[in-house]
């Protein structure tokens, strides 16, 4: 029953996309109706270009949530255009769209959501046994590697520290060899020093298989990572760093943000 | 995705017990019911097999019909010559006659019957001289009886009155009670005979006590080798006189067991009613658990759905999940009705109904079914938290404390709910009140109403949780202080949830008010027809007051001091209008001592009904279009035809009448019975109820230790005995479906505890005691347990109202057993407290600092 899903119209072309992965056009979003209604975003237009890490940043109410939440498909645009990977999302229906997250998508959450009653390992596995894939016992070996549980394969996530829960997490949005991954403040709920190995580990995922990566982020250390650096604020992107940026320039753009 | 779902089930383990739970102890029910009447079943097959052994073909006295839900019908005995000229046949190896009965009372050192309900007393003759191939019995101690003198009873009257060879016993039959020298002590092979006693006699001594001189009742037949048995029955139809007939053993045996199987198809029933129930009732629990579940696991169902889950696959996961419990629940409930089935029949023996038992029974019917609709009705309760849990958006995962969104359908609730109880309360109006309803019909209106209207008042409970609980809770608010208080707002903040954890509990309540109500209307009714119908100053009856007396009693007090009336009501059988009904016989003195509402005819009828005369009530003569002078054919179970031309017709008594449809005069009736027995007898006496009159009417009556005399008042009392009995039956097999829904509320706490936890350990770092914390759970469970009880209350109120009224002309009143509701009030704060023991102390016991620090 897993795989009996329509595919997405443009999976099915012969051939590949080669576009940005995503791609979003004039995204407003607006919570409620009438006078108490909320404009979270106001037109935000994006690409996100394959093999990057894109950081979102913005201060809290600025809107940096719901555009990922958009540009994952968990929540719908009130007006506006998302594609992903040549797809527009905005018009699929449940199963569409769960085959297409299945296909393109990964999530690092900031509470890991992390299964308790699975061992580490099958943590990991989870998005291909629900795929009802058979897990590539190299590919499964070389994920355990790079996360660094190879030895805590069978641990429970009660068993593991957070920084280990993490890279759990990090290994199940891997698995499926998506087109992207969304990390949502995936450092917002870990101490400093196991937030500096988690962003070095997002890192070299992008390195090492050119994992294209959303994250959205308030942590400035975390934003330092990332090859493109979009400031949001008030619904809108007001600013955008291109390549690696320097812990303090993006520190200086914060408060700069701030103080408007 | 099913091992990830199994592997959830197992982590959950905890609340997986908790939920299967809910099923176990209805399926319990069921197979201890089917358990229990396949071994009662089973052991009166080997009693009735076991009694023709050896025997290929039985003879017995033929009757015209048999009366398995009313009064006894005697056959007819054979000649005793019969069975020579059986013997003789060439293709017979033996035969044997011999007498028997079942109203044979042993009587103990104290002059009292040995008696355990409505067990048969049993009477057998046996021929020591002859060989025993035929004898079912075997000797434990002694030897067999021999002579006028001698009797043999049976093992476990030996034992439990401590009688041994030797001793002397009493025994009743159709006179006045003899005593007999134990010669040995018997038993039925391999099985148990329950509440029954045996006495055993030679033939000649069994003769002259039943009153069968000359006569035998059967005559177990042997073919001889090589001859099969239809032959032989083919040869013996031939020499048999018109009043006897012949049956192959398998026949015979079938045949004897009529009477059980109808009764224990009504057991059955009865207590799978009951497992229903309780089933219906674990269906509430169900669902609502795995409701809590559900929206305990939110976060869960998102993550899964982020990482590619497909709706499908959460709502597969939820059912499978319900398909391991129930199938769990029910293999534990299956096993458990082994057990129950022990309970079950100790307390029909508490009651007085000690039945015969052998090896237990467990058929493979007895597991398919439990297996089967525990499940189903399990996979049934989960199905709609499951279409909950495919609602929660992927969101949700990245969403702190999110929620459980409504259904699709959520917005039709309120209207929904409204019209399931609308409708459930217009099926139950239409069902009671409406005429000419087929019983099938008005049945199958009143059955789904009562469903629709547990659905309709379950579905509606949560908008009456807060008005309830601000006035429930308040003795809790004065009691616990501020943990009465917050238990009061935690009973109020998730009113869906109380409601649900209430219902369970409303159900079982409501039934059991239904019931008490009831009750007290029938006894009332009672009361008043047996007040306004028995104007003698005594009464004799046998011990029971129910159970047939024989006649010599009555001619044996017939001669006391000071007695002016003595009028015997005799119960018999009868065939009319092609059905098999009770008939009564009546004394010419009858008008003297009971007083009858003549429609048609006058007080005088008794006295002159003559031998064809009959007085019939006026609903049956509205239904055969009976009047005075109409003629009314009946058929004795002899065959005898007895035409009658009505004399009188009276008023049924609201109430209930104490005669049976058609009556005859004592005179005709004896003329045309065998062993006629009075059902009672009334007397007046000069001087009315005094002491000495009382002495006077006992003394004659000495030697009949199943007599007894009673003065009106207690006469009336005792017929109320039995109404009470029900009652607490009824009370016990409710009492389960009771259990249940006090599971329903440990599983809503504990989940609740669970849910809370972060919010304990605050109360408890800002200053609460662990004991407040635990007076805290409590009360929230005595407070929800409270909900239920006042919903079940109204709710069994009602039904009583509209069932009272509907019998409303048979006399049954509406009146409330006031005390009866205070103990269910009480009962239902048991329950809480109860209920609150495990969860109270897992909330107490939580550590402060890992509390505040879940996640």
């Amino acid at each position: 029953m897993s795989n009996t899903i329509a595919v997405p119209a443009a999976a099915a072309v012969d051939e590949p996309y080669r576009g940005p992965v995503v791609v979003a056009t004039n995204v407003t979003r607006r919570y409620g109706e009438g006078p108490t209604a909320v404009e979270a975003l106001r037109g935000v237009s994006l690409d996100v270009q394959r093999g990057q890490l894109t950081a979102v940043m913005g201060p809290s109410g600025s809107g940096k949530s719901t555009l990922m939440h958009l540009l994952a498909g968990l929540d719908r645009p009130t007006s506006g255009k998302i594609t992903i990977e040549g797809t527009e999302i905005s018009k699929l229906g449940d199963n569409e769209l769960t085959k297409l997250r299945r296909k393109y998508i990964g999530f690092v959450f900031q509470f890991f959501n992390l299964l308790p009653m699975l061992t580490a390992e099958e943590n990991v596995l989870l998005p291909l046994t629900i795929a009802g894939e058979k897990p590539d016992r190299k590919w499964t070996k070389e994920l355990l590697d790079r996360i660094g549980l190879d030895d805590r394969r069978t641990h429970r996530p009660a068993e593991l520290s957070g920084g280990q829960q993490q890279r759990v997490a990090i290994g199940r949005a891997l698995a499926s060899r998506p087109a992207i991954v969304f990390a949502d403040e995936p450092t917002g709920n870990l101490d400093s020093s196991t937030s500096g190995e988690i962003l070095g580990l997002m890192r070299e995922s992008v390195d090492a298989y050119r994992q294209t990566t959303v994250m959205v982020t308030h942590d400035p250390r975390a934003a330092a990572i990332a090859d493109r650096i979009l400031f949001l604020d008030d619904g809108l992107i007001v600013k955008e760093l291109h390549g690696r940026s320097e812990q303090h320039d993006v520190i200086a753009v914060m408060e700069d943000l701030a103080a408007r | 995705m099913i091992r990830v779902t199994l592997k959830g089930l197992a982590g959950r383990r905890l609340r997986a017990l908790l939920t299967a739970l809910a099923i176990v102890l209805g399926v319990a029910m069921m197979s201890g019911t089917f358990v229990l009447t396949d071994t009662i079943n089973g052991a009166f097959t080997s009693i009735f097999t076991e009694s023709y052994k050896n025997a290929d073909a039985v003879i017995s006295g033929k009757t015209a019909f048999t009366n398995h839900n009313g009064n006894n019908v005697q056959a007819p005995s054979l000649p005793q010559s019969l069975v020579a000229k059986v013997k003789a046949m060439p293709d017979v190896q033996a035969a044997a006659g011999s007498v028997s009965d079942d109203r044979t009372k042993l009587v103990g050192r104290d002059g009292k019957v040995i008696t355990s309900g409505g067990a048969p007393q049993l009477a057998f003759s046996v021929d020591p001289t002859a060989d025993q191939r035929f004898n079912p019995l075997v000797l434990t101690a002694g030897s067999w009886p021999s002579g006028p003198h001698e009797v043999a009873i049976d093992s476990h009257v030996a034992s439990s009155k401590h009688y041994k060879v030797g001793d002397t016993i009493g025994v009743e039959s159709r006179g006045p009670v003899r005593h007999f020298r134990i010669a040995g002590i018997v038993k039925l092979p391999g099985v148990s005979i329950g509440g029954a006693t045996m006495a055993v006699f030679d033939t000649a001594t069994a003769q002259g006590l039943l009153n069968r001189v000359g006569k035998v009742d059967l005559i177990r037949v042997q073919a001889r080798h090589g001859v099969s048995t239809p032959k032989l029955i083919r040869e013996l139809k031939r020499v048999l006189p018109p009043s006897a007939q012949v049956r192959d053993t398998s026949a015979q045996v079938k045949e004897d067991k009529k009477g059980v199987s109808s009764f224990t198809s009504f057991i059955q029933g009865f207590l799978l009613a009951f497992a229903g129930i309780s089933l219906f009732v674990g269906s509430f629990v169900i669902a609502n658990t795995l409701s809590i579940t559900v929206a305990q696991r939110v976060r869960e169902f998102a993550t899964l759905r982020t990482i590619g889950a497909t709706r499908r696959q959460i709502l597969r996961s939820v059912v499978v999940e319900a398909l391991v419990i129930g199938i769990l629940g029910s293999l534990a409930g299956l096993f458990l009705g082994l057990l129950l089935a022990k309970g079950l029949k100790a307390v029909f023996a508490a009651t007085g109904f000690d039945l015969p038992s052998a090896a237990t029974v467990f058929q493979a019917r007895t597991i398919v079914v439990c297996l089967l609709v525990g499940t189903l009705i399990t996979l049934f309760a989960s199905l709609r938290p499951a279409f909950r849990a495919t609602r929660v958006p992927p969101i949700a995962a990245v969403r702190e404390g999110a929620e459980l969104p409504p259904g699709r359908f959520a917005r039709f609730a309120p209207i929904l709910s409204a019209a399931t109880l609308a409708l459930g309360v217009l099926l139950l109006g239409y069902g009671v009140l409406a005429h000419g309803l087929t019983t099938v019909n008005r049945l199958s209106a009143l059955g789904v109403g009562v469903l629709l209207l547990f659905f309709g008042v379950s579905a509606n409970a949560s908008r009456l949780v807060r008005p309830l609980a601000s006035v429930l809770a308040w003795p809790a608010t004065r009691i616990g202080g501020a943990a009465g208080a917050l238990a009061r707002e935690n009973t109020m903040r998730n009113p869906k949830r109380t409601a649900s954890t209430a219902s369970a509990l409303m159900i079982g309540l409501a039934l059991v008010t239904f019931v008490a109500i009831l009750g007290q209307g029938l006894r009332s009714s009672f009361e008043s027809a047996v007040n306004g119908l028995f104007k003698g100053d005594y009464a004799l009856t046998s011990q029971s007051t129910f159970a047939p007396l024989t006649i010599s009693a009555e001619q044996a007090v017939r001669h006391a001091r000071n007695v002016t009336v003595v009028s015997g009501i005799r119960a018999g059988s009868a065939r009319y209008f092609d059905s098999t009904e009770n008939l009564t016989g009546v004394d010419s003195q009858l008008a003297k001592v009971v007083q009858l509402d003549w429609k048609e005819g006058s007080a005088a009828v008794p006295a002159h009904l003559g031998r064809n005369g009959t007085f019939v009530d006026d609903k049956f003569a509205k239904k055969h279009h009976l009047h005075l002078g109409s003629r009314l054919t009946i058929e004795t179970p002899t065959g005898h035809l007895l035409h009658l031309r009505v004399k009188g017709i009276f008023r049924l008594p609201k109430g209930g009448s104490p005669f049976a449809p058609v009556s005859i005069s004592n005179s005709l009736f004896d003329a045309n019975y065998i062993n006629p027995e009075n059902e009672m007898v009334f007397l007046n006496v000069r001087g009315g109820v005094t002491d000495e009159n009382t002495k006077a009417l006992e003394q004659p009556l000495k030697d009949f230790a199943d007599a007894k005399i009673q003065t009106a008042s207690q006469f009336k009392k005792n017929f109320e005995k039995p109404i009470n009995k029900i009652l607490y039956l009824l009370y016990v097999l409710l009492a389960l479906s009771v259990v249940v829904s006090l599971f329903g509320i440990v599983n809503t706490l504990v989940l609740t505890v669970y849910e809370r936890t972060r919010e304990l350990g605050m109360l408890r770092a800002v200053g609460m005691t662990r004991s407040q914390t635990r007076s805290m759970i409590r009360h929230e469970s005595i407070v929800t347990s409270l909900i239920g009880a006042a919903l079940g209350m109204m709710v069994g109120v009602f039904l009583a109202l509209l069932v009272t009224h509907a019998l409303s002309s048979n006399g049954i009143v509406f009146a409330v057993p006031w005390l009866s509701l205070v103990y269910f009030v009480l009962a239902a704060i048991v329950i809480g407290i109860v209920a609150a023991i495990w969860p109270a102390r897992r909330a107490a016991g939580l550590n402060v600092l890992e509390a505040l620090q879940y996640e």
